[in-house]
């Protein structure tokens, strides 16, 4: 645990006391104190290309009532400068008065072990094993042009200060492995990408020769994209694999049904709690509990612990993800979603591991039910329209479904879709379940923070599919 | 205040000796300082206000030709004593690249003319709070829109780079930047959409009630839209739209895709990739510009270059280290483009409507379609169906399709560039692309 008092004017005590001065007369707030250490290690083009560390140390002081929130944040931790935010903070909300919730909720169960990933591992061994992987995958054939491996990790140790002198901690390993490919053939080139991560150390994930499973992945995606043609171009049948797909649940569904968008009614749900919103079958939970995942939290960045909240149970609309903020003024209770991207951020609701439970169809049913359509196996990014619901995502790799049979692998298309009625649109859901492989980071208002996505096959009506094949 | 230019350097060059003292062969450092300051409004209520104090340095060190880095946000001294002993250590057990190296050190910037980056003036959060209200009072003005979000954010920025050959530089910048998000509502449809000012003087801001009227105009102009048919069509893609394929051409032309072979326009140098009468220019030396700057995150001095000229590809964009795999001088562009834009064309904004009968007029993108190794690109979009001449009716859920090569060669420029970014377009026609829609 980082002592975030030594080596400062600033004595714990001193702490306390501005912060329980400053947060008296608010609603909400807190001291937030964050030591970060990450490194990150990358292969390419047969070198070494970067191998870098960092280390960030600073604290964020919140206040908040009634809907304004006054933060400062700054690298400097001392007297004179939480001192000086105190200041701003004051000098803000000095009209309003407000009653300062004490009550947090508490826990002892942890969803990951203290460990420091950097430091578990001996530089050697990492850069001994990003040339392995690179000669691995090179081995494949001279189709490959171009290798870039890397090794990121994280450890965070945070701590929260509330007025009157509580205190919350929290100590946050984080890896990911990425492997990405580019292969040429007959003049053509592609790329395939594949990555694996969550709160452990990388051993955990590498061990067992399970790195050369990811460099596979990332070349099989690759020459799948080396046969690929083009994307048709319209509406039709979308068939969804199983895990990381369902980033089209998080940019769909999960952004409209956080806490913020809904209080402040510029989502597309935020009239439809207790309503049908989804086909019959269709329950999607959004959980922080998940013992390693890359989404899961102890506790917030509020300290409130994580939990499993359901967002939709059998296609009606049951629960918003919430912070303190949207909670309180929204008369129901935090969820544990509060997080920010680091001390430099104001804490919003925000997901954690969206998941989409089974449903009881097999996914070659889907596919056989399917006269023209598309089925789409991996998605790189994705993004949503909050106001209006429109969400797209790009394909990584798909191919086409001709009557119930699956044919050729199809070049990157962007499906588009509308998050309210895509879910009325699921007509079968599957029943095989998978989490996607550890590598999600979404972003709002500019923070990025990781997240996790499970789902299982899902047959959806109908969609836009943007190809260039009229 | 943000800290001066001597404190900067006088914990850069503490950085720089400590890491010679260790061993180091050659070592750059960055320390940068910023404090911003930002007041948000939501429906003429405060929304939130925040100060950001930041301070962050980033070393590089070489070993003859190895070489690693270190950031960090705690110039405790003591704490960057550990940070450089475990950059060196890390720098010996790092394999070594023959093309690691310091710039060269005649390309490094000399003379700098004053590009006026640097506005003292400071706005107290009241006086940001009155353009604010003005802001949003503009935009309800209309009915329809239920609710408004602003943002007034100043920054003052200064930071220095020194490095073990003897450069030691640095300037101050200022931002001051105004947005308005408006939501409109009406027959159950509900459309956002936004304006911004972003300068680098206070003076020069727009005007409170223009960026309020503004956004308010585009999100009711959306209202309702349909959903067309898949079809091949003319595209024109607003101002908004048109900087961002500029923004691809710059990420495809870096000596970094280029050196990895992992660009389509890889070994285009000198060859016609765009239409007759398109040209492009990269001028770092704009006063007051967004993108200006007087040397690359380098120190290398950047000329203005005509990247591209009657639609043949003379530059690439070259830092040191991807010009030196390339056999190629660095052009001062570690870091990327500056300011970047297409030379306006020779036709107006009304006759580029009127050029055929039925355009769809994009306005808005979403999602990251572009795939700048195959040059395909794939996005979802808003608009609007322009029929001779006239903006007809909104269109969303859409997408649409096709490759950088064939746009770049079917490409019309209209003759209203303007600098509201770092990187600017024209309004552009493009001939031909795929829409996906019913």
């Amino acid at each position: 645990m980082t002592n975030f008092f030594i080596k400062t004017d600033l004595s714990r005590k001193d702490a306390e006391n501005i912060v329980s001065d400053t947060l008296n007369n608010c609603d909400d707030g807190e001291l937030f104190l964050e030591n970060s250490k990450s490194e990150s290690i990358i292969l390419d083009d047969e070198k070494i290309k970067s191998s870098s560390y960092s280390s960030d140390l600073g604290y964020g002081l919140r206040a908040v009532t009634g809907e304004v929130i006054a933060y400062s944040h700054s690298n400097e931790i001392s007297k004179n400068s939480l001192k000086q935010s105190a200041k701003n903070i004051n000098s803000t909300l000095k009209s309003k008065k407000g009653v300062y919730n004490q009550e947090i909720p508490k826990t002892n169960e942890k969803f990951y072990k203290d460990v420091n990933p950097i430091e578990k591992k001996t530089l050697d061994s990492k850069l001994e094993l990003l040339k392995e992987i690179n000669n691995y995958t090179r081995s494949k054939g001279t189709i490959v042009k171009q290798v870039t491996a890397s090794l990121t990790g994280e450890h965070k140790s945070i701590e929260i200060i509330r007025c009157g002198g509580e205190v919350l901690t929290d100590i946050r390993p984080l890896v990911r492995f990425n492997v990405s490919v580019v292969l040429e053939k007959n003049g053509k080139k592609e790329t395939g990408v594949f990555g694996i991560g969550g709160r452990q150390s990388y051993d955990e994930y590498l061990k067992n020769n399970n790195w050369k499973t990811v460099c596979d992945e990332a070349f099989r995606i690759a020459s799948t994209n080396l046969d690929s043609k083009p994307a048709p171009a319209g509406e039709m049948q979308v068939v969804l694999g199983p895990g990381w797909p369902a980033i089209l649940i998080h940019e769909a569904i999960g952004h409209g049904l956080e806490g913020d968008f809904n209080r402040k009614k510029t989502s597309a749900f935020h009239n439809l709690m207790g309503q049908k919103v989804a086909s019959e079958g269709v329950t999607i939970i959004d959980d922080g509990t998940l013992h390693n995942r890359r989404g899961s939290l102890t506790i917030d960045d509020e300290g409130t612990p994580t939990e499993k909240t359901v967002l939709i149970e059998n296609g009606i609309l049951k629960n918003f993800m919430q912070d303190r903020l949207n909670a309180r003024l929204m008369n129901t209770k935090s969820t544990g979603s509060g997080r920010r991207e680091s001390y430099k951020h104001i804490v919003l609701p925000r997901m954690r591991n969206t998941m989409m439970l089974n449903g009881k169809y097999h996914q070659e049913e889907m596919i056989k039910s399917v006269t023209k359509g598309i089925f789409a196996v991996s998605f790189g990014g994705g993004q949503v329209d909050i106001t209006s619901g429109k969400f797209v995502f790009n394909c990584t790799e798909a191919y086409e479904i001709i009557n119930g049979k699956i044919g050729s692998p199809i070049k990157g298309a962007t499906l588009i879709g509308d998050g309210p009625s895509i879910l009325k649109e699921v007509s079968l859901v599957g029943n095989n379940m998978m989490l996607d492989p550890g590598i999600g980071t979404c972003g709002k208002a500019g923070q990025g923070v990781p997240v996790g996505v499970a789902q299982p096959s899902i047959l959806i009506n109908k969609m836009t599919v943007g190809g260039t094949q009229l | 205040m943000v800290k001066d230019k001597e404190h900067l350097k006088k914990k850069a060059s503490f950085c720089i000796d400590f890491a010679k003292k260790l061993g180091a062969t050659d070592a750059s450092v960055t320390i940068m300082h910023s404090i911003s300051e930002t007041v948000n409004f939501r429906n003429k209520k405060l929304d939130e206000s925040n100060r950001s104090d930041s301070l962050g340095i980033s070393l590089v060190t070489y070993l003859d030709k190895k070489k690693s880095n270190i950031t960090s946000s705690n110039l405790d001294e003591d704490n960057i004593k550990t940070l450089v002993e475990r950059c060196i250590e890390t720098t010996k057990n790092t394999p070594e690249d023959e093309f690691n190296s310091l710039p060269d050190k005649n390309l490094l910037a000399r003379d700098f003319k004053n590009l006026d980056l640097y506005d003292s003036d400071h706005i107290e959060n009241d006086k940001k709070i009155d353009y604010l209200k003005e802001a949003e009072e503009s935009a309800f003005k209309n009915k329809e829109i239920i609710n408004t979000e602003t943002g007034f954010s100043e920054t003052k920025s200064n930071f220095v780079l020194v490095n073990s050959d003897g450069f030691e530089n640095g300037y101050k910048s200022s931002s001051f930047s105004a947005s308005c998000v408006a939501v409109a509502k009406s027959n159950g449809s509900m459309e956002r959409d936004y304006e911004f000012t972003n300068t680098c003087h206070k003076k020069d801001m727009m005007k409170a009630s223009q960026i309020g009227s503004e956004a308010a105009k585009k999100a009711l102009e959306k209202l309702n839209p349909r959903k067309i048919e898949s079809e091949k069509i003319n595209i024109i893609f607003d101002k908004r739209i048109s900087k961002t394929i500029l923004g691809n051409f710059a990420r495809a032309i870096s000596s970094a895709s280029i050196a990895r072979g992992t660009s389509f326009l890889k070994d285009k140098i000198n060859k016609k990739i765009f239409s007759d009468k398109i040209n492009i220019f990269d001028k770092p030396d704009i006063v007051k510009g967004l993108g200006s700057r007087y040397f690359d995150s380098e120190g290398v001095k950047n000329d203005p270059l005509k990247l591209v000229e009657q639609g043949i590809l003379k530059h690439y964009l070259i830092d040191t280290y991807y010009g030196k795999k390339l056999n190629l001088q660095s052009n001062g562009r570690n870091g990327g483009s500056s300011n970047l834009f297409f030379e306006s064309g020779d036709i107006s904004f009304k006759d580029l409507l009127n050029l055929s009968s039925k355009n769809l007029y994009i306005t808005e993108t979403i999602g990251h379609g572009s795939n700048l190794v195959t040059g395909d690109y794939s996005v979802g979009a808003n608009g609007f169906i322009v029929e001779n001449g006239e903006f007809k009716y909104p269109v969303s859920e859409i997408t649409i399709a096709g490759n950088f090569k064939d746009i770049f060669n079917n490409m019309t420029l209209a003759d209203d560039l303007e600098f509201k970014y770092k990187t600017n377009s024209p309004t552009m026609l493009i001939e031909g692309m795929v829409v996906a829609g019913k």
